[in-house]
C-alpha cells in the first residue's frame, strides 16, 4: 500500500478552493495565468498557495522571480512566499537542472510533494499543470477530492477545437469544471458562446498584453499590467459567484 | 522533520486499513523503506510513535517493523541494470533534494553505461506500507493480515 495517497487529502484540509489550471494545448498562457492570479488573489486579501505541477517544463518561477529561496522542514514542507504567495516547485530539487521524467515517474513526483507540502490555511490554491489532460495528470488529481479545473483557451480554432476535447474528457470523468478562460483576446472575438453552449461556466477574458513580457520575473509589476486587471475582474466574479 | 509528513501518512493508511477490514486493534504495521529516498528509519519511528499516542486504543499492541530495500535502477536506453552502491557520487545537496522526492534521481544519476537518464527505479524508491496486521472486533477476535 503506498500510504502517501492517503494523507493528501489532509494536506489539503485547509485549502477552501482548488483551481487546477490546464487546457487543451501548450504555450496559450496557463502558467502565466496561474502566477498572476495567485498574485492578484494574494493582494486582494485571500490566502493563496501556487503549486507548479509542469515537472517538464516549470515556470512558476520564472514568472514570479523566485530566486535564491527554498521551503523550510517542519513536519513536511512548507513552501516560501512571494508577495504572499505560497510558492511550491520541483525547482527546488532540481536546481533548476533538466528532469527527465516518464509519465510513472511524474505521477510518483506529484505524490510526493502532494503528500509532504504543508499548505496550512489557504482560500486558494492555484496548480498550474503541464500541458495536455488527457495522459498525465488526471491520476494525480483523482487523489484531490476538492479540485476543479480551470481551461485555458484562446479564439484559435485550433485550440477550441482540443478544449472541447477536454472539456468533454472531464465531464465523462466527472471532474468539476471550474471555469474556462479565454487568453490572448484580440479586437472582438469571443469564444464565449461556443463554450456556454457546451453547458460549461464561463469565467472571463483577458487580453492580448503586449507589454507582459516586461513585467515577467517581478511580481510588482505583473501586479500592474493590464493582465492583473482583467484576472481582478474574473475574481469578482468569483467572489459573487458569477461564474 | 520531514518524516513526520510520512508518518503521519502511514497511520492514516493502518487507520483506514482497520476500517475497512473491522479491525479493533492493530498489532503490526511492517513498513518497506526503498534504499534511494533514504529516510531515516529512527526519525520515522518516533514520529509513528507520537502520532499514534493519541489513538490508544487501536495501536495499544501495534509493533512497528521495518524492512529495507535495496535500490535498483534500469536503464531504458541500453538496458543495463545497476544498484544505489555503484550509482556514483552524490553530494549532499543531490542526497538531499532525492531524500525529498526521490525522481530527482534523474538529474543527478544517470546510466553507469550509457550515460543516459532515462532509466526505471525498480526497487527501492521510497516508502511503503507492505502489511498491517489487526484483531477483528467482535466475538471471536481472529486475526487479519492484509497486504
Ligand atoms: N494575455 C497575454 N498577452 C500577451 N502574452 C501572453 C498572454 N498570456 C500569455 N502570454 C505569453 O505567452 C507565452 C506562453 O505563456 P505560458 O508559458 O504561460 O503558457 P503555458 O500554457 O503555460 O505554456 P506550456 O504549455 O509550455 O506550459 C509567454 O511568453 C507569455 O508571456
Ligand atoms: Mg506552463
Ligand atoms: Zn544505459
Amino acid at each position: 500500500m503506498d500510504p502517501r495517497i492517503n494523507v493528501i487529502n489532509k494536506r489539503l484540509a485547509g485549502v477552501k478552493k482548488i483551481i487546477a489550471v490546464s487546457g487543451g494545448k501548450g504555450g496559450i498562457g496557463k502558467s502565466t495565468f496561474s502566477a498572476v492570479l495567485a498574485l492578484t488573489l494574494s493582494k486582494a486579501g485571500y490566502k493563496v498557495g501556487l503549486m507548479d505541477l509542469d515537472f517538464w517544463g516549470p515556470s512558476g518561477h520564472v514568472l514570479l522571480g523566485a530566486q535564491g529561496i527554498s521551503p523550510v522542514e517542519d513536519k513536511g514542507i512548507v513552501p516560501p512566499q512571494i508577495n504572499g504567495v505560497k510558492f511550491m516547485s520541483i525547482i527546488y530539487y532540481t536546481e533548476d537542472k533538466t528532469l527527465a521524467l516518464r509519465r510513472a515517474g511524474f505521477d510518483q513526483a506529484a505524490i510526493e510533494l502532494l503528500a509532504v507540502t504543508q499548505w496550512g490555511a489557504l482560500d486558494y490554491l492555484i496548480m498550474d499543470m503541464p500541458p495536455g489532460v488527457g495522459d498525465v495528470t488526471l491520476d494525480v488529481i483523482r487523489f484531490m477530492e476538492k479540485v476543479k479545473f480551470c481551461i485555458i483557451t484562446t479564439h484559435s480554432k485550433v485550440v477550441m477545437e482540443t478544449v472541447k476535447k477536454t472539456l468533454n474528457i472531464l465531464k465523462q470523468l466527472k471532474i468539476p469544471i471550474f471555469g474556462v478562460v479565454q487568453n490572448m483576446k484580440e479586437k472582438n472575438l469571443s469564444v464565449e458562446m461556443q463554450i456556454k453552449r457546451l453547458h460549461v461556466p464561463f469565467w472571463g477574458k483577458i487580453d492580448f498584453d503586449a507589454e507582459l513580457e516586461g513585467a515577467i520575473g517581478d511580481p510588482k509589476k505583473l501586479l500592474e499590467t493590464k493582465f492583473s486587471k482583467n484576472v481582478n475582474k474574473l475574481i469578482h466574479k468569483d467572489s459573487r459567484n458569477h461564474i | 522533520m520531514h518524516e513526520w509528513a510520512l508518518a503521519e501518512a502511514v497511520v492514516l493508511t493502518a487507520e483506514k486499513v482497520a476500517k475497512e477490514q473491522g479491525l479493533g486493534a492493530i498489532q503490526g504495521i511492517t513498513i518497506k523503506l526503498g534504499q534511494l529516498q533514504q529516510i531515516e528509519k529512527n526519525i520515522l519511528k518516533f514520529a509513528i510513535r507520537e502520532i499514534i499516542q493519541h489513538q490508544r486504543s487501536l495501536f495499544k499492541k501495534a509493533k512497528i517493523r521495518f524492512q529495507n530495500e535495496k535500490a535498483v535502477f534500469k536503464c531504458r536506453n541500453c538496458g543495463r541494470k545497476w544498484n544505489f552502491a555503484n550509482a556514483g557520487k552524490l553530494n549532499f545537496k543531490e542526497s538531499e533534494a532525492i531524500h525529498f522526492v526521490p525522481e530527482v534521481a534523474h538529474v543527478f544519476m544517470s546510466c553507469p553505461q550509457c550515460k543516459s537518464p532515462d532509466f526505471e527505479i525498480i526497487k527501492g524508491r521510497g516508502i511503503w506500507v507492505d502489511s498491517i496486521v489487526g484483531e477483528k472486533e467482535g466475538p471471536d477476535g481472529s486475526e487479519n493480515k492484509c497486504h
